[in-house]
């Protein structure tokens, strides 16, 4: 049922907002078995949901989501539970706030009713990452979830909600997406806040959602849109939903997605894609994008770098956790660190304090940041020419649990199809694009220029209508 | 280890970023990161291999390439100098610390 089904629902006493929320959390505890959930927030959600039905019976309008369930992935600062961010750094940490896309969904009416597993502090592509436990995948146990969002993207393809939130940095909302079967939609660089999110790399992440449907994306993705004095990276309000997707789109499939290297599977279901966005009346060319080749290399010295920046205030001293049984203030800083911190954190803040120090800085940090230029400026090109691109969202589906532990740069390549965007700041939708043999879910991107994530999402609704 | 890119870049990177026990001892410190010896070891491969493979950057030129720090061209934005302390109080920050004495944060001997 699509979610303004069911606030009409609630709207006209159908159902209550108690009836899906306690529906909710009635599926979250039947799920334990595929660790999707760190942490319910009953006790506030139904509290929540009374205050919403007692406003709704009292004849207020009460939002375009009046008495909606939703999961919050545990780096959104957000009350009810700690915010762990799937670390022992942050086990115990109570926040004194919320996000800012949090306090807008509640406004609406929605109702938070737990926190999503997730690689400790987003650094991961599987969830295998967290401090608590491995998520696992909705289709099939022995898999991943995906990563770094695992949590978001199962609980919405298991029905235990209608939608939940993720954040993106490199490919965390879309990757984790297609692995489990749903819509996953990374929006543009500033389209919503990160106020209130636990930072990964400033200028990469964004906030956004998990769906089962584009109009269900679109609504959700509406409601967290818009500037935020709190955010002065967010960009003047320009989202609106598109009701019909304008005849004749010129669609480039990114070839250098397309190589052998990539899962022959995913390749089909992708020029299967492509096939009916042509059925439709759309244009598909294949088009280069040369340096998506590099981009994993660009991606995995910038937010490293920004890691290490953002990771520093992770001293033990304010908030977070504090190493027991130290004498020195160094000592503190230093085993604090260490206790609280996976060892993907530590990798990566090390490359970033490796690149940023004197004598690499040049080669690395500045030699990334130009070359993150050349690749936006491909994508100009493109964008000149085209009015979306097409592409795999990652090279195969999800693989096994523990299959790319031993090896970060193994695992980091499934990164490959997903990071050029971040780069770039460009809104990019992942869409479920049919099943491999074995029955896993395959997704496809399709990416837009810079504030065309109305399109992006609006053409994802198209082509999940020519399925039905 | 061989960097494949998708089928692009079947360079076999030449493993320059020799990494030393020393090297990641210092990278710790700079990185406030207390190590234990066994996690030395094991950081010493995985540094080794990631800086390989990022290695493949020195392929690509950039000569006369200005670079992006910011995808979205945003100058610096300024606002009123006035405090908005928002919904949180000083007890609530207080609070969040893991050991505070007299409305202050307390910490170890910071000068030996």
């Amino acid at each position: 049922m699509s979610i303004r089904t069911l606030v009409a629902r609630v709207n006209n006493g159908q159902t209550t907002a108690r009836a899906l929320v306690e529906e909710s959390l009635q599926k979250a505890r039947k799920a334990e078995e595929y660790h999707a959930l760190l942490s319910l927030t009953e006790e506030r959600a139904l509290a929540r949901a009374d205050e919403i039905d007692a406003r709704i019976k009292g004849g207020e309008q009460v939002g375009l989501l009046a008495g909606i369930p939703f999961v919050v992935k545990d780096n959104f600062l957000a009350f009810g539970a700690p915010t762990t961010a799937a670390s022992k750094m942050l086990e115990n940490f109570e926040a004194p706030i919320q996000a800012t896309v949090v306090e807008k969904l509640e406004q609406a009416g929605a109702i938070c009713i737990g926190k999503s597993n997730l690689d400790a502090f987003a650094h991961g592509g599987s969830t295998e990452n967290s401090a608590f436990g491995v998520t696992h995948n909705a289709i099939d146990k022995t898999k991943v979830a995906g990563g770094s969002s695992g949590g978001s993207a199962v609980v919405t393809a298991l029905d235990i909600v209608p939608f939940a939130l993720g954040s993106d940095t490199g490919g965390s909302i879309r990757q984790p997406a297609s692995f489990n079967g749903v819509f996953g939609m990374k929006p543009t660089y500033g389209m919503s806040s990160r106020y209130g999110v636990v930072a990964m790399a400033s200028s990469t992440d964004v906030m956004g959602c998990f769906a089962k449907s584009a109009d269900d994306v679109a609504l959700i993705e509406g409601v967290m849109a818009g500037q935020d004095a709190k955010d002065m990276t967010t960009l003047p309000d320009y989202f609106s939903p598109l009701a019909r997707v304008p005849a004749g789109l010129k669609v480039g499939l990114v070839k250098e997605a397309m190589t052998d290297d990539v899962d022959p599977e995913v390749r089909r279901a992708t020029e299967q894609y492509a096939e009916k966005l042509r059925a439709a009346g759309h244009t598909v060319d294949e088009v280069s994008l040369p340096s998506v080749k590099h981009s994993l290399a660009i991606y995995y010295i910038v937010v490293p770098a920004e890691v290490s920046s953002n990771l520093a205030r992770y001293d033990g001293i304010r908030f977070g956790h504090r190493a027991e049984g130290v004498k020195t203030l160094s000592e503190l800083y230093g085993r604090s660190r260490d206790e609280g911190f996976v060892t993907e954190n530590k990798r990566r803040i090390m490359i970033g304090s490796y690149v940023l120090s004197s004598g690499y800085f040049d080669a690395y940090y500045q030699q990334a940041q130009k070359a993150r230029t050349v690749l936006i400026n491909e994508f100009n090109n493109l964008f000149s020419q085209y009015d979306l691109l097409l592409m795999p969202t990652a090279p195969t589906p999800a693989f096994g649990i523990g299959e790319n532990t031993a090896d970060p740069v193994k695992m980091y390549l499934s990164d490959v199809m997903t990071v050029p965007m971040s780069l770039a700041g460009l809104p990019a939708i992942s869409a479920p694009a049919g099943v491999s043999e074995s029955g896993l879910p395959i997704g496809v991107q399709l990416v837009g220029p810079m504030k065309a994530d109305a399109l992006v999402i609006a053409t994802a609704g198209q082509m999940e209508q020519q399925n039905d | 280890m061989a960097a494949i890119f998708l089928g692009l870049s079947l360079v076999q990177y030449i493993p320059m970023s020799t990494i030393t026990t020393n090297d990641v001892r210092h990278l710790a410190q700079l990185s406030n990161l207390q190590l234990s010896d066994d996690e030395i070891t094991s950081l010493q491969t995985d540094l080794a291999n990631i800086l390989d493979y990022i290695n493949q950057l020195n392929e690509i030129d950039t000569t006369g390439v200005e670079p992006t720090y910011q995808v979205t061209g945003l100058e610096n934005v300024w606002r009123d100098d006035t405090v908005d302390t928002g919904t949180v109080t000083r007890e609530n920050l207080l609070n969040l610390t893991p050991d505070q004495t007299d409305n202050s944060i307390k910490v170890p001997q910071v000068l030996a």
